[in-house]
């Protein structure tokens, strides 16, 4: 048996998509670890910041992936999932600041790695267990729905703001020294949070293959596109939005705990309602609801945006409306969308 | 009609025969209790929309096995009845039952569902960005709850079901087609597999046959012919040749109440029926299509 036909065996992986996505993947990580290992002096070599920013956008394209879960699939359109990527961010943040001086007492249990872990993704659950509860039971949907995720990532960066919360106020957790005894500085944990990030992405990309292509990944897609229908086949469909929401937030979280010890700091901005927009940006761009494409797209427009900040700062907010107007003009599938059909042209006249 | 048709037609009969029970066709397990009585109990209805009563003191009494076809103008209620019943609209006032034992007033829409109501919309609703076999594998009888569902797999049991469904429905050769790409009919008839798949105890039709051919209309008629006896049908339709073709009591509705109820033959001599369909600009006559 071949590999390929091995992994075409495997039911997760027996999409084409998938396949290629995850070979990329891979490949993408191991080419970044092995030209970081080249001598210095070497052509090739790339310095720890691009392997640091490499690891970011990885944190970025996992957020991406948990949006596109619930916006795809579901069709709600979260524009508050920064919310839940800044509280995996914030408990990571504490866990480290722990290691030195908690800003509070009871920031010490944080100081354990295990506890930390658990916090990264309970905290998001647990916010999105109550919000979603209460939202979906009321049968909140569509731009309702959007409304009120705007308005509860900026309460929370209100609150985050405030000193009494002893979260660092506007500052917010910075000046980390080490994570699991291992100094942040050093090259060696550069290179480990890198592949730690992208191990997540692939592991979320499969686990959320594996959901939507399950029958639940069926049922989400039904309540896309009929809600009411799916009530009266007898599916409760705000348990089945409830869980499908928690997990995004989960995985939301885990990409906010990598992303903090790779930027050094995590501040009340990552809770501003913009961040959260332009989330929702990157995964309209790739094309919703095939994942790879939330992955491409929050690769190529945060790649655009370190391009672009660097050579004028003031165009990239207008570039990047323009790049939402035009795909939701022109895209409305995004890359992903585009690259279907440029494949089925070329197979029908193949 | 065509020769696929006849052959499909056949095997429909063949399918239904009275004198046997596929098990697969039997309504699933159901705690409905009508030892003492009706299958549907309604019993005073009212409801009202912005002040607008949609329905009026409404009273339905539906046996088990029956099949019940129920017409009446256009903004009659007949939607708002099914929407009553089915958990998605409460009413101001009244009593709605199912069996002896089930409140559907304290219930909803999924509850029901699975308590045995099956309904199909008037405008036919399926998922179009699945395919027909997805469609009905989502209809199944099961257990709905979201982790059984993340790991439910599709066994031989539930994979000939499908199989069998779709034969009945004329949706073979379309399996792994997505919904929304087929045909108004064959959408309708996909939505009546879906019933089919959940296996309920009460069906609430409503208007299967808009939209559909000919031979596609004598193929519905032949289907809730026989799936009544089994289950409980109602059938809401403007088409009164269709009405006539599988009726044998009638309720006609009217502004929100219940107008007249018997054979075809008595409520389309009833004066007061004549009156509503001839006196008001409904166009359609309740004697055409005889
Ligand atoms: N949710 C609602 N809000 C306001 N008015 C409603 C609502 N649902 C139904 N109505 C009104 O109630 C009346 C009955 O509607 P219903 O859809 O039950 O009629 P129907 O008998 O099914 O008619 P048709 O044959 O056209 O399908 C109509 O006048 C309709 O406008
Ligand atoms: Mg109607």
């Amino acid at each position: 048996m071949s590999l390929a036909t091995m992994f075409k065996r495997n039911s997760l992986l027996d999409e084409r998509s998938t396949w290629i996505t995850s070979v990329v993947l891979i490949v993408g990580m191991l080419a970044v670890v092995v030209l970081h290992a080249l001598p210095t002096d070497h052509a090739w070599h790339l310095n720890g910041s691009v392997v640091s920013l490499l690891g970011k956008y990885l944190t970025y394209m996992l957020l991406a992936l948990a949006v596109d879960l619930i916006w795809g699939y579901l069709g709600i359109l979260s524009l508050g999932h920064g919310a839940f990527f800044a509280l995996g961010g914030y408990a990571m943040g504490l866990y480290l600041t722990a290691q030195q001086a908690p800003l509070a007492p009871w920031q010490a249990v944080m100081a354990h790695f295990p506890v930390a872990a658990l916090a990264v993704i309970l905290a998001p659950g647990l916010l999105a267990l109550v919000f979603g509860w209460l939202a979906f039971r009321s049968r909140v949907t569509g731009v309702y729905f959007s409304i009120i995720t705007q308005a509860l990532t900026f309460a929370l960066m209100l609150a985050f703001n405030r000193n009494e919360m002893a979260m660092g106020g506007s500052t917010g957790l910075t000046r980390f020294d080490e994570l699991l005894g291992f100094a942040l500085a050093g090259e060696g944990m550069t290179v480990a949070l890198f592949v730690a990030s992208g191990v997540a992405v692939l592991l979320a990309f499969w686990g959320c293959k594996a959901v939507t292509r399950s029958r639940l990944g069926r049922v989400c897609m039904a309540t896309r596109d009929a809600e009411a229908r799916v009530r009266f086949i007898g599916y409760r469909v705000e348990h089945v939005k409830l869980a499908v929401f928690v997990l995004s937030a989960m995985i939301a979280g885990v990409a906010g705990a990598l992303y903090v010890p790779q930027v050094g700091i995590i501040n009340p901005s990552t809770f501003a309602p913009l961040f959260s927009i332009e989330v929702v940006v990157w995964v309209a761009l790739g094309g919703r609801a095939t994942l790879y494409g939330a992955l491409l797209g929050a690769l190529v427009v945060n790649y655009l945006k370190t391009v672009l900040t660097g050579v004028m700062p003031d165009a990239w907010l207008f570039l990047l409306g323009g790049l939402f107007v035009v795909v939701t003009m022109f895209l409305p599938q995004g890359v992903a969308g585009l690259m279907a059909h440029l494949r089925r042209r070329r197979e029908v006249t193949a | 009609m065509s020769m696929m048709d006849s052959q499909r037609m056949q095997r429909l009969r063949e399918f239904a025969r009275p004198d046997r029970v596929f098990d697969f066709m039997a309504p699933a397990e159901s705690p409905v209790d009508v030892r003492h009585g009706p299958i549907l109990y309604l019993e005073d209805v009212s409801v009202s929309f912005d002040g607008f009563k949609a329905i009026d003191n409404l009273n339905l009494t539906i046996d088990d096995g029956e099949l019940r076809c129920i017409i009446g103008p256009n903004g009659a209620g007949k939607t708002t009845m099914m929407d009553i019943i089915t958990g998605k609209t409460r009413p101001d006032r009244g009593q709605a039952w199912f069996g002896s034992r089930h409140n559907l007033l304290q219930m909803d829409e999924p509850q029901i569902a699975n308590l045995g109501i099956g309904r199909k919309f008037q405008k036919p609703t399926v998922f179009e960005a699945l395919s027909v076999n997805a469609n009905l594998e989502l209809a199944m009888a099961g257990d709905r709850r979201v982790w059984k569902t993340l790991l439910a797999r599709l066994d031989h049991e539930g994979r000939e079901r499908i199989d069998e469904v779709m034969e009945i429905i004329g949706l073979s050769g379309e399996r792994d087609r997505l919904a929304g790409v087929l045909s108004h009919g064959q959408k309708q008839w996909l939505e009546i597999g879906m019933l089919l798949m959940q296996r309920p105890r009460l069906l609430l039709v409503d208007e299967p046959v808009a939209g559909m051919t000919e031979p596609e209309m004598h193929r519905t008629a032949e289907l809730m012919t026989r799936l009544a006896g089994q289950q409980s049908v109602v059938v809401v339709e403007h088409d009164m040749g269709f009405v006539r073709s599988i009726a044998r009591t009638v309720t006609v509705l009217h502004q929100g109440s219940v107008l007249a109820e018997g054979s075809m033959d008595e409520v389309a001599n009833d004066p007061k029926v004549i009156d509503v369909y001839l006196g008001g600009d409904e166009s359609s006559d309740v004697r055409e299509g005889t």
